[in-house]
């Protein structure tokens, strides 16, 4: 019981990690980008993050440093696509190869220091129900952030004007752009948000999830995150569903191991990535379904006037 | 206000002077880091581009890197010509030395000469299951190329430490996680002796010629090509995209894994688990810096070589992270990004 109620807790706060990043992604697609820059981003991000809490001690201001990166490199990326017409996929790869290297290199200082003593959370008298307690109320804040976070999403996305606009243009640019609509800037908004909410992911790995820093700690991250709005059909509370599970996966094989079971650790490691295929091989085998859901428009560039 | 303006033609004077372009803002902003860092830009200049030239031995160093860059770019060259994003060449580059390695285990003192070919070949083959589970997954199942390969290096690393923390692991070294070294017999057989350069170097050469031919001399490098540039018009053309993927990906599968069967037979001489040493992305650049053509890739691939021993050199000499490189790698694609918009586009002043 007491462990089930640990595993469920570790899977939560696992899988906030990759939704935080897969709504900022999905915030992208809806817009008609793919930013394979994601793991690059969360890299970035992780390192300054983390280093802004070894100078200031102060979490939040970590967190803020962490979608400030993300954002900063975000807009390089989306300047790059949107108005140098780029290949998407090849300029979020340069993202992806350049945050791995620059983190690498900026963050050696970096790589033995030590974060402040966690602040211990908990939510008054939920937190003490036994069971639910312990799995669901003493998560850090965030956790409960990103919950709001995917609601927030579909209201702006399904319920205002501006997700309204937003979601025009990852449809059909062209459509907006004849009404008036200033697509690129649009673009370049949607791009930045994703970009924060990449960066807070990775911020949020670096100086609470696993409060340290190592070149490459992100682990495919991103990437998984990116999957998700595939395996989510662009909901932002599949996305939110899809994350836990993946949490879950990631957190089975800690708990695999603490039960005894004798597999080599390598494989236990592995499952996240063999899950991942084994989700988009799933998703993707019926072609129309993801089709239907799909923003019209992802991955093209859209020239005004052209 | 400067805008872009589309042209008529694509230029192709800017498709040649766009990689350079990108290679001089590159070292701009190298010479910048430098600077900031409070580094000799002079000093760091010539880390990176005269110390890996300046002699015989460093030259052969040079390329020597470059192989492996070369082959598994040639490859890429050829998937992403047919528009398939093969991005896990690093997995199947591994997968490539792990089936080399097999191989080179089984040898004795007994083996003959024969061993290299079939590690090569073993190498090879990996190369190619690796890259076929992508290709597989995406002819059936129409699961996304980039993240299936890209999971699969990620997969292809634990494949890895598995086998040199477990059944692989040399019995006799400190408990290492390392196989025992191979055999002298699996030595892939060296050009000059004193030098580190071996017939990977031959065989890159002769994959330069074989992918030349296959892209601008045979049909069907020519229907893969279609395919990539417009699937609409290979389709009405009645080329199969479906064979097209397969060649695509079990070619640069195979390359890649040809590569690290080469690295880990040559050069490193057992499995550890720095095998992985990202060559595999660094070819996804070398690949587009090279214009995706076999004799670009030639000169992408050696100025990617001075990188990685530029850092390694950074580090000893300038106590600069060894890491810088893959800082270079990266500003390299993107700079190369932006100065391709050149020959789409020109730059016009309007008002």
């Amino acid at each position: 019981m007491e462990s089930t109620a640990l595993l469920i807790a570790a899977s939560l706060n696992a899988g906030t990690v990759l939704a935080i990043a897969s709504l900022g992604l999905l915030i992208n697609e809806k817009a008609g980008i793919v930013n394979l820059g994601a793991e690059g981003m969360m890299l970035c991000a992780a390192l300054a993050g983390f280093a802004t809490v070894v100078h200031t001690g102060s979490t939040v201001a970590g967190l803020g440093a962490g979608m400030l990166a993300g954002a900063l490199l975000a807009a390089l990326f989306g300047v790059l696509v949107i108005w140098l017409n780029t290949n998407q996929y090849a300029t979020g790869l340069a993202l992806s190869l350049f945050g791995a290297g620059f983190s690498a290199f900026a963050g050696t200082a970096y790589v033995q220091e030590k974060l402040p003593e966690q602040m211990r959370f908990a939510v008054p008298v939920l937190s003490d129900i036994p069971f639910v307690g312990p799995a669901l109320f003493r998560h850090h804040p965030m956790v409960y952030v990103c919950v709001a976070l995917v609601l927030g999403l579909i209201w702006f996305l399904w319920r205002t004007r501006a997700g309204l606009v937003l979601r025009s243009v990852g449809e059909s640019p062209e459509s907006a752009h004849a009404l008036g609509y200033p697509v690129r800037r649009i673009r370049l908004m949607a791009v930045m948000a994703g970009g924060a909410l990449c960066g807070l992911a990775g911020a949020y790995v670096s100086t609470v999830y696993t409060p340290l820093w190592v070149e490459g700690m992100i682990a495919g991250k991103g990437w998984i995150a990116l999957a998700l709005t595939t395996f989510a059909t662009w909901r932002p509370a599949r996305v939110l569903l899809g994350a836990y599970l993946f949490g879950g996966v990631t957190m089975l094989q800690f708990h695999l191991q603490g039960m005894g079971v004798n597999v080599p650790s390598q494989f236990l490691t592995m499952m996240p990535y063999v899950a991942t295929i084994v989700v988009l091989v799933l998703i993707s085998r019926n072609p129309t379904w993801i089709r239907i859901n799909m923003p019209a428009s992802i991955g093209k560039p859209f020239y005004p006037g052209a | 206000m400067l805008r872009l303006e589309v042209r008529p033609q694509p230029s192709r004077r800017w498709g040649y002077a766009s990689p350079l372009l990108a290679l001089a803002i590159t070292v701009v902003i190298g010479v910048i880091l430098f600077a900031v860092l409070g580094k000799d830009p002079v000093r760091g200049l010539q880390v990176f581009f005269w110390e890996p030239i300046k002699s015989t031995y460093a030259l052969s160093e040079l390329m020597v890197k470059a192989t492996p860059l070369l082959i598994i770019a040639l490859g890429l060259a050829v998937c992403f010509r047919s528009n398939v994003w093969n991005i896990g060449a690093e997995g199947q580059y591994l997968i490539g030395a792990i089936f080399a390695a097999g191989v080179a285990l089984t040898a004795d003192k007994t083996t003959g000469g024969w061993i290299v070919p079939a590690i090569i070949a073993a190498g090879v083959v990996g190369g190619m299951v690796w890259a076929g589970i992508t290709a597989l997954l995406r002819d059936r199942f129409n699961a996304n190329e980039i993240l299936v390969s890209l999971m699969l290096v990620y997969v292809a690393v634990q494949v890895l430490n598995y086998l040199v923390y477990g059944p692989w692991k040399d019995p006799g070294g400190y408990n290492f996680p390392q196989t025992k070294t191979f055999e002298a017999v699996t030595q892939i057989p060296r050009l000059v002796p004193g030098s580190r350069l071996n017939i990977g170097l031959l065989l890159a050469l002769a994959g330069v010629a074989a992918v030349w031919v296959f892209l601008f001399r045979t049909y069907s490098g020519f229907a893969q090509q279609v395919g990539g540039l417009a699937p609409a018009a290979a389709r009405y053309a009645g080329f199969s995209s479906r064979k097209a993927l397969w060649i695509a990906l079990l070619t640069s599968g195979g390359m890649a894994g040809m590569a690290g069967a080469l690295e880990v037979a040559g050069p490193i001489g057992q499995l550890t688990p720095y095998v992985p040493a990202g060559y595999g992305f660094a070819a996804i650049i070398v690949a587009f810096v090279g214009r995706l053509h076999p004799v670009g890739i030639v000169f992408s691939a050696i100025l990617m070589s001075m990188f990685y021993i530029g850092g390694e050199l950074a580090q000893s000499r300038l106590g600069l992270p060894k890491s810088i490189t893959g800082v270079f790698q990266g500003l390299l694609l993107f700079a190369l990004l932006a100065c391709d918009t050149l020959i789409a586009y020109r730059l016009v002043w309007k008002k």
